[in-house]
């Protein structure tokens, strides 16, 4: 259960901008084990989303190393090794939301048959069923974003990158997705990387909470969470919960008085 | 007289006809929609007709619709074949081949930064062309007959439907692209899939002004030699010969052409691109 899949040894990314360099990412040290909940929390610019691009490939770093499934992140990318999840749901409008879920299927080249099964099966995960004929702009926002999270459990990797999947929707529909999610990693046991900047969130989902602070972007905290894997609710009222709280807060805090 | 206060008392008719029809529950129904164009079209003809006859203007200066139609009437073999030699031959495979020309070199730019600085600047240039200099040089290239003609509107469309297949390439949003990146997409699949249906409002602007730009080419072009046929060479020769009905009896033919052509670009639109914010009903 506890092989690493992800590794970062001394990573640091400077991205060249027309202000010059800015360091996005200054050291990184992590290791991310199989089945693990890990959440990046920190203030923007504080490079949790640039380390999670990082890690799909869609950013290059400047030094150290980063290994996917022990393969270099672009090599794992090319094997579709993992799901990614945007801030916005980021569907065509052009295709139904059952179309939108096959895109991947298509261009991973399933059959036709496998392509009906596996979106039947995902629309039925994320509570979809009987919306595949919909189009994307005929849908809520919360449903769009299940969509998108659909979309990417489709195609079966073993590790999902969310990037601050629920950022844009309100608290009612945000709580109903966060014990969606984490029904769907108890039933998948996928590897879950969760940027956020909710620290509720944060700790309610997560095994392992990493704890970022900008300027430059690092991490200043890593927390195992002692939460059990079965989490209702409420656990949100227990005495744990608030201290784990309490302890990314003063991580957070710790993080901004090096300004 | 009598024509022209017949014709005034038709208009105002008609206008409190229509001012009525608008408050009216008819207006919300779909043939309510096509009544009340329609009765201000047949208004504007009946002002014509009743102030041509009822003032006694010359047909030289404008003749009346009734004299056009009837002038249409009687030359349907003659504007079927300027129609043949000047829309179906001229203007539709010059529009055609300069669409599918543009599309071509707008994958290629696409893929060369190199060649974006150097081909936009060029189709730049070759715009900028006034098309009185350039028809009479593409004449003498391709001779008098239609080929001359379809040159002259593939050079007119040519740069419209560049700029627009380029902007609507890089339409697609990043985060669109770095979906198709996380999936491992080759280029086409992505080219495919996302960046041109992406495209496709960008290019349907392109090709509505395209099919206007196709039109005048077409005709123009046959100002500067043509065979004894064509809706521009029918236009010059009976204007130097005071047959003002036949020319309008033309612009009548080139104004339906000209409509039919964009509406049926804009049916295809419709159906292309019903996903857009500006097509959902």
């Amino acid at each position: 259960m506890s092989q690493p899949v992800i590794e970062a040894k001394g990573l640091n990314l400077v991205f060249q901008t027309a202000d010059g360099p800015v360091q996005a990412l200054k050291d990184v040290d992590l290791v991310i084990n199989q089945g693990d909940f890990v959440s990046f929390i920190g203030p923007s610019g504080c490079g949790k989303t640039t380390f999670l691009r990082a890690i799909a490939a869609l950013e290059h770093p400047t030094g150290g190393t980063l290994t996917v499934n022990g393969m270099s992140p672009d090599e794992a990318r090319r094997m579709r090794a993992y799901g990614y999840v945007f801030q916005a749901a980021g569907l065509y409008p052009w295709r139904t939301i059952a179309g939108n879920i096959r895109l991947p299927l298509e261009i991973m080249g399933f059959s036709r048959a496998e392509q009906d099964e596996r979106t039947e099966r995902v629309l039925d995960l994320v509570e979809l069923k009987g919306f595949g004929k919909k189009f994307p702009w005929q849908l809520s926002g919360g449903m769009q974003q299940r969509a998108s999270i659909a979309r990417a459990l489709a195609f079966d990797a073993d590790i999902l990158l969310m990037d601050e999947p629920f950022g844009a929707l309100d608290e009612i529909v945000r709580d109903r997705l966060n014990e969606e999610v984490l029904k769907l990693w108890g039933r998948t046991g996928k590897t879950i990387g969760f940027v956020t900047h909710s620290i509720p969130e944060a700790v309610y989902l997560s095994t392992k909470i990493v704890v970022m602070s900008p300027r430059p972007g690092r991490i200043t905290d890593v927390i195992d969470s002692p939460l059990p894997r079965e989490r209702p609710l409420d656990i949100r009222d227990s005495r744990e919960f608030i201290e784990i709280a309490h302890r990314v807060r003063e991580g957070l805090r710790a993080g901004h008085q090096d300004d | 007289m009598s024509a022209l206060w017949l014709a005034v008392g038709f208009w105002l008719a008609a206008w409190a006809l229509n001012v009525w029809l608008a408050g009216s529950r008819v207006s919300q129904t779909r043939f309510g929609k096509a009544l009340v164009p329609l009765i201000f079209g047949a208004t504007v003809l009946v002002l014509w007709e009743g102030l041509v006859r009822g003032l006694g203007v010359a047909p030289v200066i404008l003749p009346a619709p009734s004299v056009i139609a009837a002038k249409i009437a009687v030359s349907l073999p003659t504007l079927w074949q300027d129609f043949a030699q000047t829309i179906l031959k001229g203007a539709i495979p010059g529009f055609l081949i300069g669409a599918g020309a543009a599309f071509l070199v707008a994958i290629a730019i696409d893929r060369s930064p190199f060649l974006q600085r150097g081909l936009l600047p060029i189709g730049n240039f070759v715009a900028a062309l006034p098309i009185v200099g350039l028809a009479p040089i593409l004449v003498m290239w391709f001779g008098f007959d239609w080929q001359s003609k379809a040159a002259v509107v593939v050079v007119m469309v040519f740069f419209p439907m560049l700029v627009n297949i380029v902007a609507g390439l890089q339409a697609s949003e990043r985060m669109q692209r770095d979906l198709m990146a996380t999936w491992g997409a080759s280029y086409l699949q992505s080219l495919v899939r996302l960046r041109l249906p992406a495209a496709m409002p960008f290019v349907f602007n392109g090709l509505k002004i395209a099919s206007t730009l196709a039109l005048i080419g077409a005709i123009v072009a046959e100002f500067f030699g043509s065979p004894v046929y064509g809706m521009g060479f029918r236009i010059s020769t009976e204007v130097g010969r005071l047959g003002l009905d036949m020319v309008w009896a033309t612009i009548a033919v080139a104004a339906l052409a000209g409509s039919v052509f964009y509406g049926l670009i804009t049916l295809i639109e419709r159906w292309v691109t019903f996903w857009h914010p500006s097509q959902r009903h």
